[in-house]
């Protein structure tokens, strides 16, 4: 996913939060990444800081943490398990780009390094989701 | 909560309508008339993007010669401009290669792309659905709450019997239905018509079937000329939708 778009999302999703918890400053917010994203932390750190500065009272001051969360691949076909990581060193530019972009492009350029069957399932590290809002 | 979701509104907030050509079975023309939709709006001066959402056979691109183009960044993915219109479509990241996605997936591609894509301002997004009423559907249902669905079926019994299931569909679910087209039409007969109208769906007309389409694919100029062109303008023109002029 690109980055603007996570981070114009993670604002919208913590607005979205708020007003249903009647929060109405927000402190700390925790944001899981999963690794397939290939999120890169720079930009998606100045895209947020940029939308929450330009127009963003509940989130001003808030102490943002991200983790990455690491990506595991299951294979459907013959159960074998291995890593994003891994299956990233076969790709090329182009191939991770459109992996950054759309995630799900990974059954399209990745294959199980045993079978090389493309159906296979990320057991852990796909999507992003908002871990935890503190706030008043 | 899944932070994706929550920008798909914004990204579609500038668009005037978004109509899914739709109607379940395969091969019945719905990439061929969301295709010529697009373009024959286009040439009545509004302001178009089209969406191929057939992850397992866009031919979107084919149809109207688009290739050599890209989207571009900038806050997100802008799709690039051919034919004077928008055009999205898988292929500019998958390529020519299949794509082997199963139902979660395809709900997580579609999230990935509606999330990512800035239309801009637009008066129609038209949606090339794939076949089958199940994950790409149901998603565009729950994704894209403005759609409004154009029908296609060609004058087959067997053809109608799943885009009749398919519009039973959208009426239990109360959604908004243009209307249906019939495509590939060859001898006179109503049959398709009454079984529209029985439904109480308004029948839009029909478009002949042209043995010129064929040739003409992945050449504008010649798909305009063509009598697909010339049907799917005269239904534009007399259908409220669209609001394009008679004259035009």
């Amino acid at each position: 996913m690109h980055e603007w778009a996570l981070a114009d999302g993670v604002v919208t999703t913590a607005h979205k939060v708020a007003r249903q918890e009647k929060i109405k400053k927000i402190s700390r917010l925790r944001i899981k990444v999963g690794e397939v994203q290939q999120i890169d932390m720079e930009i998606f750190r100045n895209a947020l800081e940029q939308i929450i500065q330009s127009h963003d009272d509940l989130l001003q001051g808030a102490a943002i943490e991200i983790d990455i969360a690491e990506a595991v691949l299951k294979c459907r076909n013959c159960g074998h398990m291995w890593t994003f990581q891994q299956a990233m060193k076969q790709l090329s530019h182009d191939e991770s780009e459109a992996i950054h972009f759309v995630p799900e492009m990974a059954h399209v350029y990745i294959g199980c390094p045993e079978c090389c069957s493309p159906d296979f399932e990320v057991a852990q590290g796909r999507g992003v989701w908002l871990d935890a809002i503190v706030g008043e | 909560m899944d932070p994706r979701i929550a920008v798909i509104d914004k990204r579609l907030e500038q668009i005037g309508k978004i109509i899914a050509v739709s109607g379940g079975k395969g091969g019945i023309g719905k990439s061929s008339v969301a295709s010529m939709l697009a373009l024959v709006l286009t040439r009545a001066d509004k302001k178009i993007g089209l969406l191929d959402l057939d992850f397992c056979g866009p031919s979107t691109h084919i149809i109207l010669g688009i290739r050599d183009v890209y989207p571009t960044e900038d806050k997100g993915i802008v799709p690039p401009l051919v034919q004077k219109m928008r055009f999205m479509s898988i292929v500019f990241y998958a390529g020519d290669k299949p794509s082997p996605l199963r139902g979660n997936d395809l709900s997580n591609a579609i999230i990935e792309l509606l999330s990512i894509t800035q239309w801009g301002t637009l008066d129609f997004l038209i949606i090339d659905m794939p076949p089958g009423i199940s994950d790409t559907t149901l998603d565009a249902i729950r994704l894209i709450r403005r759609t409004q669905f154009l029908n296609v079926s060609t004058p087959s019994k067997l053809a109608f019997e799943t885009v009749k299931k398919v519009l039973q569909m959208q009426k239990e679910l109360m959604l908004p239905i243009i209307g249906v087209i019939e495509n590939m039409k060859g001898v006179d007969s109503v049959y398709i018509a009454d079984a529209v109208k029985a439904l109480r769906v308004p029948y839009l007309g029909s478009v002949s079937y042209d043995d010129r389409f064929e040739s003409a694919l992945g050449n504008v100029d010649d798909l305009v000329s063509t009598q697909f062109a010339a049907d799917m303008k005269h239904i534009v023109q007399h259908t409220d939708t669209f609001n394009v002029g008679k004259e035009r």
